[in-house]
């Protein structure tokens, strides 16, 4: 296929092939659009998706509602992070703690987070709250359970050192187990993070003033897809950024674990 | 310094389960002096050097540095395991400089003692390297610097050398000898390599396995002014060979 080494060597970089994947989906996509196959009312062309796109930026809603969707993946999942790392740490090097907790989380854990968004009503209305609780629900007892479990395979080597070297207790948990679980954690957080970024749409889909999922549910009711298919895009790349992010971040601070 | 090292026996597990490893082990070390203990996989040497370092506790038996009954580990006992032992994501000084600032001495003295180390082992360029840019030997002196730095009253060796080849082994095991003539450190080595053993070690422990028990103990009396030279010699073949068929029968006899 590739004649000259070059060439190869340029179809061969991974990110080169990714970006002809997503253009071949965009082209067969204008291609069947484009041939009047389909009603545009139920598959809009990719030019009508940019005109609704940029409408709805224009008219500042669009940034409006990407940033309350953040917001609330925000909020929910740094106290859902920031909750899991303390307690993941201390399931994963205490025994007690852990057989005290771990059944019930793994209990938890399989208990659809969606599936609490009718109690979550109940209790908290339709406002903030019950959207943060959700993403903190569906991403609590997996970030701690893989924390868990990320200590417990902590070389007990590295921490007998510390150990014979004069150092005790906490200096242990920050010196040793800290950085070398940091890779994995980190990890762990970007993994997870694309459940709340689920939840957040499922969240504002059932109920919300203002928010990406929001904004497709009222598409739905007025027939707009290719509304629909803006929230669709938008939501897709906020996701393929935060994940990038938590990428460099772990190249940046972890270089030692690749 | 002294390190008493009582009856001591040493036992894993509860109930039905209960297994004893150690059986009665009794030995001393004093300051200067460079101790093996030699036995197959499985014997308790490694047991040994755990209850000693204070990352176990006895069954039974004491064991006691200059008369204070050891209880937990600290840095008195500096300990050098196999393998995994550096901490991957901090360089080569700043492994060496771990236990120094974990005791919260100040930056002047960690460093100048880092370095000092460093070059006692002959890494001195290496200091900004991470572990994994180290090859094992490497990495295995940065260990045993890292252990010396906070300086400990007894050297503890588990196998130290028992992950390299062959060839590297042989030249780290001239580099722990020449270390200990110029340093004078107290060392306690664990190895199921008896020319390691002869060639490093002024007394030499023989341990037998199921339960763990010192069964014969060597005062080796070498030349050691050339390994490389001795490791040939004959004295040292006929010493290796009188101790590899003590371990064999011990082997065999508990077919
Ligand atoms: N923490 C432990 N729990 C149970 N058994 C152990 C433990 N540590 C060691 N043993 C057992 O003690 C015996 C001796 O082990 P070890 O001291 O590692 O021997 P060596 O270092 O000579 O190979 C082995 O049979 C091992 O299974
Ligand atoms: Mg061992």
């Amino acid at each position: 296929m590739a004649r000259s080494p070059a060439l190869r060597r340029f179809v061969s970089h991974p990110w080169v092939l990714g970006v002809l994947g997503i253009l071949t989906v965009f082209l067969v996509w204008w291609l069947v659009t484009a041939s009047g196959m389909v009603d545009k009312l139920f598959l809009p062309g990719p030019g009508a998706v940019w005109l609704a796109g940029s409408d709805q930026f224009q008219r500042g809603i669009l940034v409006a509602d990407a940033l309350a969707s953040i917001k609330r993946v925000f909020i929910g999942f740094v106290i859902s992070a920031g909750l899991a790392l303390p307690i993941g740490i201390a399931m994963g090097t205490n025994r007690t703690i852990c057989h005290f907790l771990e059944p019930l989380m793994a209990l938890i854990r399989y208990m659809p987070a969606p599936a609490f968004i009718p109690l979550l009503i109940i209790y908290f209305g339709l406002e903030e709250l019950p959207k943060v609780m959700l993403i903190f629900i569906g991403t609590f007892f997996f970030n701690t359970l893989m924390i868990m479990d990320a200590v417990k395979f902590v070389p007990s080597e590295l921490v007998e050192t510390a150990l014979t070297l004069g150092g005790r207790g906490l200096p242990i948990l920050t010196r040793v187990v800290a950085p070398y679980i940091a890779p994995q954690v980190l990890d762990t957080y970007r993994i997870n993070m694309a459940s709340a970024w689920n939840l957040v749409i499922v969240a504002e889909l059932v109920a919300a003033n203002e928010g990406l999922g929001k904004r497709i549910s009222l598409a739905q009711r007025f027939l707009r897809t290719d509304e629909i298919f803006v929230g669709l895009i938008v939501i897709g790349l906020i996701g393929l950024m935060i994940d990038l992010g938590f990428r460099f971040m772990m190249r940046r601070a972890c270089s030692w674990a690749n | 310094m002294h390190l008493q090292v009582s009856q001591v026996s040493k036992s894993f597990g509860e109930g039905r389960d209960r297994k004893l490893v150690l059986e009665n082990i009794s030995f001393e070390l004093v300051s200067g002096q460079f101790m093996a203990l030699v036995g197959s996989s499985g014997s308790g040497k490694s047991t040994v050097m755990r209850l000693i370092a204070g990352l176990e506790r006895p069954s039974e038996g004491t064991i006691q540095l200059d008369g204070v009954p050891v209880r937990r580990p600290g840095s008195d006992r500096g300990m050098v395991f196999q393998k995994y032992s550096l901490y991957p994501w901090l360089t080569a000084a700043q492994n060496v400089a771990f236990g120094l600032s974990l005791q919260g001495r100040d930056r002047s003295e960690i460093r100048e003692r880092t370095a000092y180390f460093l070059d006692v082992v002959g890494l001195a360029d290496a200091a900004r390297l991470l572990p994994r840019e180290l090859s094992g030997g490497m990495q295995q002196r940065v260990a045993i610097a890292r252990a010396l730095a906070t300086e400990p009253k007894v050297l503890l060796l588990d196998e130290p050398f028992g992950a390299l080849d062959l060839q590297i082994r042989e030249s780290m095991q001239e580099f722990l000898h020449d270390l200990w003539k110029r340093t004078g450190l107290t060392a306690l080595l664990i190895t199921h390599d008896i020319e390691e053993a002869l060639l490093l070690a002024g007394t030499v422990h023989i341990m037998a396995p199921r339960p763990g028990r010192i069964v014969h103990t060597v005062d080796v009396q070498l030349d050691r002014s050339d390994l490389r030279h001795l490791r040939v010699s004959q004295p040292f073949l006929e010493l290796r060979e009188e101790l590899a068929s003590r371990l064999r029968s011990l082997d065999g006899s508990l077919l």
